[in-house]
């Protein structure tokens, strides 16, 4: 991976928008997240987003092919809850490893492709690790602090699967996003350390994590920057945050970790905060305003968009990206 | 202390890197760092309280010692199970796992400290920050060494190397820094682990044993340090402090100087953390010369006969300790001297042995109440009336009563004697859709100790079932409270409900909104029987007390209807003089910002934003105290108020109590504050009305209103709106509105109640309160400074916030500039409250939890609170066509602020 490298050093890297907010244009039925393969599957799979990978594989090539076209570097696999963990919702564990195995294999297609076509632009994909529905170090049950519903090896073991079959797709880095439990993510990190061991290779790892609240703390309770010092046990290719804010919110915290670490800085936020009805209605050129001030206070290396975010939004921001240089990245010793 | 020795450092010059942890927070070291001081009460080697904690599983009080930890100052706390006794892996878990829970424990980075592999990395799998392991070594040689550095390196911990390896523990200079060294290069070269999570500890062992070869035990600690900080680059060296003076056990201010001395070299050449109890340890600049003297022989190994100088010496410094004792000499009185002491102080921690003890001595056991407690329970109803014990003394009292009662009662039933007859039997209630309820409680508890029996519907309680229980319950009377201005026209309902159902008995006003005046002109009016306003908790036993007294309640019930006549009619006949100008008039005279001068700050973070994670222990220092003394007729100004002739001991001891209580709350984390606040464009249109946009797209509508009062020329009819830019500027303005609430206060004042315990369980409240007002206070600057940032570089004390000597304003629906309850609907529209932070409006727009604030924030250096005053009905037609509802809707919500009525 000595291009996306080089590639980090020379220039603003974009990364795609929402997949979810794309594959709700398809307004696919229940019969189209089944498909053929899964007709009768005994129960509901509507909204089994990672399932579409097989199921309407054309459809999420599609989606990555138009963040290609809007300027992306990298696009995400369609991955974001592809773990035994996150799809015990839908019965589908055993599904894990083919459905990793086949999101990383079509968006490395399209990447392939638009690479051919234009050399100089070599175009990358990111497997997206989400953080599961459980969390290790908070209880979900308030009359007990103490209990868990998630213990580290059961996280670990499952992130490592995942990490197993992103590769063997042919994904180019990792990316564990929306982290709001830190161990969750230390787990993360503890799997890919395992297969980067075992199988004797290097892969570059991007760490995104989620602000909720105003106190600038993650849902576990910690400080940007003691998130940061967390994690930095591992050689991360970039670390930064996404999702839950907008732009302009989210803006704070990157400051709060960029002069702290010689790590690159990545954000995808939101598109605004949702309104009245759950939807994301800040246009492309709003949310490119915001985000063009991170660019010009030289806080970013990577850039893309979370929840809300579509290819018309990722124009803009790739077109503000071509228009500075990068966070400038101190060679440590 | 440490820091005073810190003042020299190090003079190693290779640190590159430095040592970076995290729990919630982060602890970085850099070259300015001080002596990072780790806690070890949370280990079962070290203390044995914790280890008897933890053996009886109260895992509850174990956490409380890690609290006190963080809290005395510990940087990171050292956490070990290794017992024999105890699964040391199961315990670990647990105790972490509880921990993590407690952000004001885990805050700080966790020490994870076994001896054995499997508890160390059962730690690592439960921890999200930046651990510390203690320890590894090479003692059982190399293989494993690196095994578990490669393990520790990839769950992001530092680790600490103990001076040890396949030949034994470091005990001179040269082992310690040959281990060190070998360590070092395995760790760094062999297994990539960063040099500058690497901690030493190369073995503090004491000295002054009499033992020719402890001699140097220090010094070569203290040597071995600076050659591994010079020669070692990035690393940290710690150690356990106190073993060095082991050999004074007993002789603690020895000990104190030793460990001081030690510190002061060792920390020159380079120790930058280790375990020290902070209660053992002396300032090095305060040691008695002499004392120094015959200490620094010793550390530093000077003389041959340091050891036999400081054993002689030291035979003359023992310490002498002075405890504080409490007065048990009421304890020496007569039995009845000390029931009533008890009563008169509130001291229960005898009252059962006392009560027992007259139980024994008495006819039947109703005697006791209606002889020793009864006349201790005079003796306190007289000082109460003489104005020489305040109301927070008597539900003390109160409490006393109440817990001796208990113990009596089964014996009460078992003779199958006659209970005692109560004077009478009060139903107190807080009307519907109000919430507030801490006065009403201590009217309850007032009567109750005067031997009325109270039935307490609580709050929010809808008239039927006050009618209903009325009768059921065969009352003498009722007592209604309220706090906000809806409620005082559920009172005028209710009134009107008594007189139709035909009641007789008599009916008690209170609240912070009602008045005499509204009692008088709303509520008499409607109940021909007896009406009383009662705001005053120390008047309600009297009032009551003639209410109910058959020989003279008709005369005196007689009276006070005149005297609500009279006071009526001269309140009807002030009112009319004064005059109120048109609604139109009253806008041409609007106050006036010149915006083409007036500058705008745009918000730093615009948009709806929830703040949930903040601990109540950041609130206190915002806390008003002057409101908490008023809730208990204790009135003054904090802090003067502690010092005040009257007052000031028992307002002491309140505040105490407060602390105390606040105390738990935090550790305990019994309340939840949680927050909701917005920042917006904004512009005024049509005179009065705030129009809330995002991106030119108008969200909600604030409406309010204006001042109608007729004034001086030149002196301006206000309205909020006045101090947001018009539309007609074309300048875009800002707006912003917020609600706080602090959960949990309703539960925990039950648990004091179920308890028995009314006085806690109304300070509870109180707190409650207090906090929700820091709550406000502390958001609102955080506002100021940083999500809005118009007052970036503000440097206010808490006093200038009482004051409000800020800038910009935070006015509150149904408070004076804005008395109308409606507009909170609006808030809770824009912001989402009650699905955000679970704060909810009740139909009178109460909000619940009770201690909850909300309002708007306006910027603008000229915005000022003022107080609406009344206003006309030209200004009732004109809201409620704005607003878009029928105008006896608006005058439903408006009219205790409408002029003529």
């Amino acid at each position: 991976m000595a291009d996306i490298k080089q590639a980090l050093k020379e220039r603003i890297l974009v990364l795609d928008g929402a997949m979810g907010t794309m594959i709700q244009q398809y307004k696919f039925s229940e019969e189209d997240f089944r498909g053929d393969r899964f007709k009768d599957y005994p129960i509901p799979l509507q909204g089994n987003n990672d399932l579409l990978s097989i199921t309407q594989p054309e459809a999420i090539k599609e989606i990555h092919a138009k963040y290609f076209e809007s300027g992306a570097d990298i696009v995400e696999t369609n991955t974001f809850s592809g773990t035994t963990i996150a799809m015990a919702d839908y019965q589908m564990e055993n599904l894990v490893y083919e459905l990793n195995f086949q999101s990383a294999k079509i968006a490395k297609e399209v990447a392939d492709k638009f690479t051919e076509k234009e050399p100089n632009k070599p175009r990358f994909v990111a497997g997206s690790i989400g953080p599961t529905n459980r969390t290790a170090s908070m209880s979900p049950d308030v009359n007990d602090p103490g209990y868990r519903a998630v213990t580290f090896d059961e996280l670990r073991i499952a992130y490592k699967q995942q990490t197993e079959a992103l590769i063997d797709g042919g994904v180019d880095l990792l990316l564990v996003e929306t982290v709001f439990d830190t161990l969750n993510a230390k787990a993360a990190l503890f799997a890919i350390e395992e297969v980067k061991e075992e199988r004797n290779i290097d892969i570059p790892i991007m760490l995104s994590g989620t602000i909720t609240d105003a106190s600038g703390r993650t849902l576990s309770g910690q400080t940007a920057e003691a998130f940061l010092i967390s994690v930095s046990h591992i050689p991360l290719f970039s670390i930064g945050f996404n999702c839950a804010l907008g732009a302009n919110l989210l803006q704070p915290h990157l400051e709060a970790i960029a002069n702290k670490t010689d790590f690159a800085i990545s954000a995808h936020p939101n598109a605004g905060l949702p309104n009245a009805f759950g939807e994301y209605d800040e246009t492309p050129e709003e949310m490119g305003e915001q985000i063009e001030a991170y660019l010009k206070k030289d806080l970013i290396n990577i850039i893309g968009g979370c929840c809300g975010t579509t290819p018309d939004h990722i124009k803009v921001i790739a077109k503000l990206a071509a228009k500075y240089k990068p966070r400038q990245l101190v060679v440590s010793c | 202390m440490i820091t005073e020795t810190n003042n020299k450092k190090p003079s190693t010059n290779n640190q590159r890197k430095f040592m970076k942890l995290s729990g919630l927070e982060p602890l970085v070291l850099n070259e300015n760092s001080n002596f990072i001081n780790v806690g070890e009460r949370t280990n079962v080697a070290g203390s044995r309280k914790f280890l008897r904690l933890i053996k009886e599983e109260k895992f509850d009080e174990a956490l409380d010692i890690a609290r006190h930890q963080v809290d005395g100052g510990a940087q990171i706390i050292d956490v070990n199970f290794d017992d024999g006794l105890i699964d040391g892996k199961e315990s670990m878990v647990r105790f972490l796992n509880l921990v993590a829970a407690e952000p004001d424990i885990s805050r700080v980075p966790i020490m994870i400290d076994s001896s054995k592999w499997e508890i160390i990395e059962a730690g690592l799998q439960v921890v999200q920050g930046k651990c510390v392991v203690n320890s590894i070594s090479l003692k059982e040689g190399k293989e494993k060494f690196i095994w578990e550095a490669k393990q520790i390196k990839r769950y992001g911990a530092a680790v600490i190397v103990m001076a040890f390896d396949e030949v034994g523990q470091a005990d001179n200079y040269e082992r310690r820094i040959e281990i060190a060294k070998r360590s070092y290069d395995i760790l760094v070269n062999e297994v990539g682990f960063p040099s500058e999570d690497i901690i030493f500890d190369l073995n503090i062992f004491p000295v002054a044993t009499g033992m020719e070869e402890h001699r140097r035990n220090a010094i070569d600690f203290i040597e071995a340090t600076r050659w591994v900080r010079e020669n070692l680059p990035n690393v940290s060296v710690s150690g356990g402090v106190s073993n060095v003076s082991f050999s004074f056990r007993g002789n603690d201010p020895v000990r104190e100087a030793m460990h001081s001395v030690f510190l002061y070299y060792a920390i020159q050449a380079g120790m930058n953390m280790g375990i020290v109890n902070p209660a053992l340890l002396e300032v090095y600049d305060d040691i008695p010369k002499d004392l120094l003297e015959h200490v620094e022989d010793v550390i530093l190994d000077r003389r041959d006969d340091a050891t036999e100088r400081l054993l002689e010496f030291a035979e003359t410094v023992k310490g002498t300790k002075i405890e504080k004792t409490v007065d048990l000499s009421w304890r020496e009185g007569t039995l009845q001297e000390r029931i009533t002491h008890a009563l008169v102080k509130g001291i229960d921690a005898f009252i059962i042995e006392d009560v027992e003890a007259a139980r024994l001595e008495a006819e039947k056991p109703i005697d006791v109440i209606e002889g020793h407690l009864m006349i201790g329970m005079n003796v306190v109803g007289d000082l109460f009336g003489a104005g020489k014990m305040f109301l927070p003394q008597v539900v003390k009292s109160a409490r006393v009563m109440k817990k001796a009662v208990a113990y009596l009662n089964p014996f009460i039933e078992a003779e199958k004697g006659d209970a005692q007859e109560p004077v009478g039997k009060i139903l107190m209630a807080t009307v519907k859709g109000d919430v507030h309820d801490i006065g009403k409680n201590i009217v309850s508890v007032v009567l109750a100790c005067n031997n009325y029996e109270i039935v307490d519907l609580g709050v929010m309680v809808p008239p039927e079932k006050i009618i209903q229980t009325a009768i059921a319950e065969r009352v003498d009377a009722i007592g209604l409270s309220g706090l906000i201005t809806p409620s005082l026209d559920e009172m005028v309902y209710l009134a009107k409900e008594m007189q139709r159902e035909n009641f007789e008995i008599p009916l008690l006003i209170g609240g912070a909104t009602t008045s005499k005046a509204h009692t008088a002109v709303k509520i008499d009016t409607q109940y021909k029987n007896a009406v009383v306003h009662v705001n005053d908790a120390s008047r309600a036993v009297t009032v009551v007390g003639d209410l109910l007294n058959k020989k003279s309640s008709k005369d005196y019930v007689a009276a006070l209807k005149k005297d609500y006549d009279e006071f009526r009619t001269k309140f009807l006949k002030r009112g009319k003089e004064k005059s109120y100008i048109s609604l139109e008039e009253a806008r041409k005279r609007k106050y006036k910002i010149d915006w083409e001068t007036s500058e705008i700050i745009k918000p730093n973070e615009i948009g709806v934003q929830v703040l949930k994670q903040l601990s109540l222990k950041e609130l206190v220092p915002y806390i008003d105290w002057s409101p908490f003394f008023r809730s208990w007729d204790l009135h003054g100004k904090f802090p003067d108020i502690l010092k005040d002739e009257i007052v000031g001991e028992q307002a002491t001891i309140m505040y105490e109590e407060a602390q105390k209580m606040i105390e738990e709350i935090i550790a305990k984390q019994l309340l939840k504050p949680k927050a909701v606040f917005g920042l917006f464009e904004a512009n005024t249109i049509n005179d009065d009305d705030i129009s809330v946009q995002k991106k030119g797209k108008e969200i909600a509508v604030f409406r309010t209103l204006r001042q109608q009062l007729s004034k001086r020329e030149g002196i301006p009819n206000h309205a909020l709106a006045d101090f947001i830019a018009p539309k007609e500027t074309g300048k875009t303005d800002y707006i912003g509105a917020f609600c706080v609430g602090i959960f949990g206060a309703q539960e925990l004042a039950d648990s004091y109640r179920a308890k028995g315990d009314d006085y806690n369980a109304i300070m509870a409240q109180a707190i409650a309160d207090r906090f929700a007002e820091a709550f406000a206070e502390y958001l609102h600057k955080q506002i100021r400074t940083k999500h809005w940032g118009y007052a970036a570089n503000e440097d206010l004390t808490n006093d200038d916030l009482i004051k409000e000597s800020y800038k910009g304003i935070r006015p509150a629906p149904g408070y004076p500039a804005c008395p109308d309850h409606l507009e909170k609907e609006t808030i809770w529209e824009l912001l989402d409250v009650e699905k955000l932070i679970g704060v909810k409006l009740t139909e009178s727009l109460a909000m619940w939890p009770a201690a909850a604030v909300s309002g708007y924030y306006f910027a603008n250096p000229e915005a000022k609170y003022f107080g609406l005053g009344k206003i006309t009905d030209d200004q009732v037609t004109d809201y409620a066509t704005r607003k878009g509802i029928a105008k006896d809707v608006a005058r439903k919500w408006l009219h205790p602020t409408i002029a003529d009525e």
